[in-house]
């Protein structure tokens, strides 16, 4: 029993990680029906800008006297480089595309995918890299059931994140802009709606979490390294269409649904073979229901 | 022509193509400030094409727009609204998963004065009371009359100046057309709203406008007042099935 809360602890926090880069995913897709295939790039950068950010702050002693501040200073720096970092590449190599075929799009961003990969293992290096995590022990204890304050924290700003996203979408003017660039884009210019404008911000906002994402999965498994973007992209992007790609409830659920199976079939049946179920699933919703399971009419949160 | 000298909205010799095919093939026309103006013609003949190049999403390949006084064209189209250039396009264009109330907000995006947004969303309320009682209902939900005032409420929401208008009248029942055009006559009395009108429904624009133009195949084929051209024989056979 404690195993199995144990396992859905992990499980959710895992989930929520996979929610965060699925949301990337869905709003490009949503807004300029692009599959972003570099936005697992914005992940690892996140991993890696959180890395130097708080090894930096380790270096002079920062983490010793001050160590969830600087998490949340290094969260903060991460999530508004990564999203500068995104609208420079939307600029770069999606934005003289706009009028292209679907498929230049679609290269144009492997291309980026390989040269964002490529630039931090040329700047990074190819070994891992260690999180100064000595500095953030502890944890609550239930018995026989132990949350780490690190765990806590993910949960506690993963939740924050998705929340606040939802109330941007939902709740905001430039949120109801974004919803209807995706719809109609002559008429939102017809309106005075700078679509340019709305689709860098939909990158700078998916970067950011992506990047939130990144420096939290640091935090989790104690190590970041160049290529870490690219399993944990695909996984997301399995939760965008699991959850019904382009809509934003749907990539919460699917992530979350993505990080459960997955812990929950390393626990119980195999963990050599942990990262494979999402692509099973993956395949499946594209066989069995390619609009995913928030497709089309199931409340309908599409951007 | 009638009232001020300079014209509100002016085309010379405007050239709009899609691809290799012209649509428009050096369109010239003006209205004038106050003016209710209606272009009428067939299917294909240029209609919204003009208005689309008025507003910058069609951009010409030749010739220029000019709006109270200064060139458009050229300028891109999220720019025009502020100006007091908005258009209520073909076919509605509703926002389909945004609420009325948000299809409304969106007309007004470019404000910053909250105050006055909300007094033109209780106008406009005023002037459509059904969308009052659908305003948390998706735009996409609503029958075609009430996407119709709709779209014109969304455009109102912007406070124009100048409103282009296509077709408000197509696809909807004669009763709900009536009162779309008092509404129309209305915004332009009242408001002192300049009105561009694409009609296929010939007779009743021409009952509204003071002037218009028939286009045919990319072209202005004729200018006149609204009046003359109601007691037109070429008009009357051709456009107000008599
Ligand atoms: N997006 C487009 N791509 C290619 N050709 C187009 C496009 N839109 C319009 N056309 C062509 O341009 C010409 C003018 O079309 P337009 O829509 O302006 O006509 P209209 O007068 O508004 O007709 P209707 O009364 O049917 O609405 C037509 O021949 C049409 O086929
Ligand atoms: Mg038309």
């Amino acid at each position: 029993m404690e195993f199995f809360i144990q396992q859905v602890i992990n499980g959710l926090t895992l989930g929520g990680l996979y929610a965060l880069i699925a949301l990337g995913y869905t709003m490009v897709y949503g807004i300029i029906q692009l599959i972003n295939f570099a936005h697992g790039e914005f992940f690892a950068a996140g991993g890696y800008m959180g890395v130097i950010l708080l090894s930096f702050l380790a270096a002079h002693g920062y983490m010793e006297t001050h160590p969830w501040f600087c998490l949340f200073g290094a969260l903060l720096l991460t999530m508004g480089y990564c999203a500068m970092l995104a609208m420079a590449v939307e600029k770069v190599a999606y934005k003289p595309l706009r009028y292209a075929s679907r498929l230049s799009v679609l290269l144009s961003a492997l291309g980026m995918s390989i040269f964002l990969q490529n630039g931090l293992m040329l700047t990074q290096g190819v070994y891992d890299k260690a999180y100064p995590t000595e500095f953030t022990h502890g944890g609550l204890d239930f018995g026989l059931i132990t949350f780490s304050y690190m765990q806590i924290l993910i949960v506690a700003v993963t939740i924050a994140l998705l929340l606040g996203l939802n109330a941007l979408v939902f709740r905001t003017r430039i949120g109801t802009a974004m919803r209807a660039t995706a719809q109609d884009k002559v008429m939102s210019s017809l309106v005075g709606i700078n679509s340019n404008r709305i689709i860098s911000t939909t990158f700078a906002i998916g970067a950011a979490l992506a990047a939130a994402a990144g420096i939290m999965i640091g935090l989790y498994y104690g190590s970041v390294r160049y290529d870490m973007g690219f399993v944990p992209g695909i996984k997301a992007f399995a939760a965008a269409v699991l959850g019904g790609i382009g809509n934003i409830t749907g990539a919460m659920v699917g992530g979350l649904i993505i990080g459960m199976v997955e812990i929950f079939a390393a626990g119980y049946l195999s963990s050599e073979y942990k990262d494979v179920w999402a692509f099973i699933i993956l395949i499946a919703v594209l066989y069995f229901m390619p609009t995913g399971i928030m497709g089309e009419n199931v409340d309908d949160t599409r951007v | 022509m009638t009232g001020t000298a300079t014209p509100i909205l002016e085309l010379r010799d405007v050239v709009t193509c899609y691809g290799r095919i012209q649509a428009l093939k050096g369109v010239s026309l003006s209205v004038m400030p106050g003016e209710i103006v209606t272009i009428i013609g067939a299917n294909g003949a240029g209609k919204s094409t003009t208005l689309m190049t008025i507003c910058g999403i069609t951009p010409p390949q030749s010739g220029a727009v000019f709006y109270q006084g200064q060139r458009i064209s050229g300028l891109s189209p999220d720019l025009l609204p502020s100006r007091g250039l908005c258009q209520v396009p073909e076919g509605r264009r509703i926002f389909p998963r945004l609420t009325v109330r948000e299809n409304l907000e969106m007309g007004a995006f470019f404000r910053r004065d909250k105050d006055g947004v909300q007094r033109d969303l209780e106008h406009v309320f005023s002037l459509f009371p059904v969308l009052r009682e659908r305003r948390r209902q998706r735009g996409g939900t609503l029958s075609g009359g009430e996407q119709q005032m709709l779209a014109i409420g969304r455009a109102l929401m912007g406070r124009p100046r100048m409103l282009l208008l296509d077709e408000p009248s197509l696809g909807l029942a004669p009763l709900i057309v009536r009162h779309i055009f008092s509404i129309i006559e209305r915004i332009n009395k009242q408001e002192g709203v300049t009105i561009l009108l694409v009609e296929q429904n010939a007779n009743l624009a021409l009952q509204l406008a003071s002037r218009a133009y028939v286009m045919e195949t990319g072209r202005v084929t004729m200018e006149d007042d609204a009046r003359a051209l109601l007691a037109n024989e070429a008009i009357k056979k051709a456009y107000l099935g008599e």
